[in-house]
């Protein structure tokens, strides 16, 4: 008998562990009601969700949550007569906790738009799932451009950056910079694989020449090898075909090999966070290609103020991108006295986008934002004058070249 | 064996009521196909003795195939879920039959090492999506008659599909066959003395808990509509050590409340102490490992005084 009085604890142990926390949530979603106008629930909730304890950090993380609530403090957290709520979640760069979490605010907890999915594969998660339960995702975190592809659809807006931008960017920009010749250091695996082809593919219609390329495994510890047939091949732009602690680790032997003396290193998805780490001595001259900056103007710098008061760190990229989004969000609510999901994007398709993260950007029918993306090159040591300035601004790409042209794009949304 | 019977009917009892408690069903599902992952493991850790450290690799590539047959050939549910589990039966017996070659560490190595290349096979192959995942399966209809686009239905799939590997490891377990893996767990040497092909015992408990791993993560992968790289990585594969030392090895009950704790508090710690989850979860690991070694199921069944669970 104490055996089944045990299977009944454990049982009922798991039941209060699950059941309790979960019926709040239920309770919530409960008192659904039209209070004001069109909102559903009596709130406008937004949620972030970002990893917050991986690699991507500093990068999203705390910083994103913090953004939007910056967003929503601008409307005093009030939009067309109710409150304004932000959560932000931890997805651990688990796509399944991050999609068990979206569903759980969509269900049960009122969430009616949700921002950052700083990881490809929560993205599209958090785009599937927004369409099945007709909310909407901003995705102002995740770089994939199948978001624009053969995952869009009409519930999900990608906001900030892509991979189609920082291929195309970092090639032809660079290019047209003087960096002819390129040479690839590639991580193996699909990722390296499409920034090396994307990136190449630009270089040589820009005119240039790729010299070559080397792959080397995911989560390499020796670069030397690799750094020497880049060094040979003389070419005057090394292109870093990786990502994360590949990249960071391959920039720094690329310095002790001295390989930086005569040629460039071009980061294919480095960010400000990355810069920041590595110091300006290990990263000085390098190209790169970043959505915004916060030294761009007197807004930007305005913003990156008020979010250094709150963070201690420069807002990145995927910061601003989360304000923006959440605060373009609030204003079409407040302009159509809705929160539906088909209602904000027909508003945002119609209306100009104007704020510190952008200007006059605008919503094309893939669910793309057109938006101006920047070519930075890392500033000597010597050449900083102030904590945080890090980049000269080599060029502005205006967002129609920036980005994949409507006519590749695979979305099954454009009438053809 | 009356009494583990009436424990069985108390989970089922419960599992059919969970839904109405106000818990939520998806989450519920999750938890079920990680208490199942854990049960299958704990059929290899805790019975017969030998320590897997590569089991994501069947959890993981069980969702790739279930996945792929239903999105791109467009299968059934059920002839996903079959051909997924009867996948990683397979693979089970590839990796298991040259594992259980060697003892101790050096099987926990050799299952690391073959687990990660399938890991990175997943990496490469180009059906898998990378990073981006694969996206977009859909859940289908069952057996042409049950819509698992709607929650409950799904829910009671994935908790008959629990139920069934449940009874299943515990038959097992209670078998004379269970009793051989638990005399090669006690002493390899002395089995073999009596005459057991313990390599053999060993290569099915392996092949089983493969194959009940992979039925977990396919039916994980048509809970929530993709499978990413996550499910064939090593963490993955020390998580499910994680759920089953803390429930407790050994006791039929002590993997499901393992999962259940850890899924509950990554899920429910994901918006409420942000970066702290990985310290939290380790801090809980390291304290079960000093003060309660027989995991919480082990402890309090010591504590009621009655016997293993098994």
């Amino acid at each position: 008998m104490k055996k089944t009085l045990m299977a009944t604890l454990v049982g009922a142990a798991m039941m209060t562990g699950s059941g309790t926390m979960f019926a709040q949530g239920a309770g919530k979603g409960a008192d659904k009601g039209k209070a004001a106008g069109g909102i559903s629930g009596g709130v406008v909730k937004i949620g972030v969700i970002t990893d917050m304890s991986g690699l991507y950090a500093d990068l999203g993380g705390e910083g994103s949550v913090t953004a939007a609530r910056m967003a929503a403090e601008e409307f005093g957290n009030r939009v067309a007569g109710v409150a304004i709520e932000v959560v932000g979640a931890d997805h651990q760069n688990k796509p399944d906790v991050g999609a068990n979490k979206i569903r759980e605010w969509y269900d049960t907890q009122n969430v009616d738009m949700v921002s950052d999915a700083l990881n490809s594969a929560v993205g599209i998660a958090l785009a599937k799932i927004s369409a099945e339960k007709n909310k909407l995702a901003m995705i102002s975190g995740a770089a994939t451009s199948r978001l624009t592809n053969e995952d869009c659809n009409a519930n999900t807006i990608h906001y900030g950056y892509d991979t189609y931008a920082l291929a195309n960017i970092s090639g032809n920009a660079i290019v047209k910079a003087g960096g002819k010749s390129w040479f690839f250091l590639t991580s193996d695996y699909a990722l390296g694989h499409s920034l090396e082809n994307d990136t190449g593919g630009w270089v040589k219609r820009a005119g240039g020449e790729v010299k070559g390329a080397v792959r080397h495994p995911l989560n390499a510890s020796d670069f030397s090898s690799f750094l020497l047939q880049a060094q040979a091949s003389k070419a005057q732009v090394v292109g870093l075909a990786n990502a994360g602690g590949d990249t960071i680790n391959s920039v720094k032997a690329a310095v002790e090999f001295g390989l930086t003396k005569n040629q460039t290193l071009a980061g294919l998805l480095v960010f400000i966070t990355d810069i920041h780490s590595l110091g300006l001595q290990n990263t000085q001259g390098m190209y790169l290609t970043d959505g915004w900056y916060w030294d761009l103007n007197e807004d930007t710098r305005k913003f990156g103020k008020r979010f250094f008061e709150r963070m201690k760190k420069m807002p990145s990229m995927i910061h601003a991108g989360t304000y923006s989004a959440t605060l373009q969000y609030l204003k079409a609510v407040q302009a159509t006295n809705s929160d539906d999901p088909k209602v904000i994007r027909a508003y945002l398709s119609k209306t100009k986008m104007n704020d510190m993260f952008h200007k006059n950007a605008w919503l094309r029918e893939d669910g793309r934002v057109i938006r101006d993306m920047y070519l930075m090159q890392v500033k000597k040591p010597s050449e900083s004058k102030y904590p945080w300035d890090y980049y000269h601004v080599r060029a502005t790409v205006p967002g129609e070249q920036a980005f994949q042209p409507l006519a590749q794009s695979k979305c099954s949304l454009i009438k053809k | 064996m009356k009494r583990s019977y009436l424990g069985f009917i108390a989970l089922a009892v419960l599992g059919l009521l969970a839904p109405y408690t106000g818990a939520y069903p998806i989450f519920l599902m999750k938890a079920l196909c990680f208490a199942l992952f854990a049960c299958a493991f704990n059929l290899l850790l805790g019975f017969t003795g030998l320590l897997s450290f590569g089991h994501a690799a069947f959890f993981g590539s069980a969702g790739y195939v279930l996945g792929h047959s239903m999105k791109v050939w467009g299968w059934s549910p059920e002839a996903g879920l079959l051909i997924a589990t009867a996948a990683s039966g397979v693979l089970g017996v590839l990796i298991g039959g040259l594992a259980i070659r060697r003892q101790g560490i050096y099987f926990a190595m050799i299952t690391l090492a073959l687990a990660q290349m399938i890991y990175f096979f997943c990496i490469q192959a180009p059906f898998t999506g990378a990073e981006d995942g694969l996206q977009g399966v859909p859940r289908g209809v069952l057996f042409g008659v049950f819509d698992l686009s709607d929650d409950m239905s799904m829910y009671y799939l994935v908790l008959a599909i629990f139920l069934l590997g449940f009874m299943l490891i515990d038959r097992t377990v209670h078998s004379p066959f269970g009793q051989v893996l638990k005399a090669i767990r006690e002493n390899e040497a002395r089995a073999l003395s009596l005459g057991y092909e313990v390599d053999r015992y060993k290569l099915l408990a392996f092949v089983l808990s493969a194959a009940l791993s992979g039925l977990a993560g396919a039916t994980k992968t048509l809970v929530l509509g993709f499978e990413t790289l996550t499910d064939v990585n090593w963490p993955l594969s020390g998580e499910v050590v994680l759920m089953t030392l803390i429930g407790g090895i050994g006791t039929l009950f002590g993997p499901v409340v393992g999962a259940f704790l850890i899924i509950t508090l990554q899920n429910e710690l994901a918006d409420k102490v942000g970066s702290w989850v990985q310290v939290i979860l380790g801090a809980i690991f390291v304290l079960c490992v000093l003060a309660f070694r027989r995991g919480i199921v082990g402890e309090l069944s010591a504590r009621f005084g009655s016997r293993k669970n098994a």
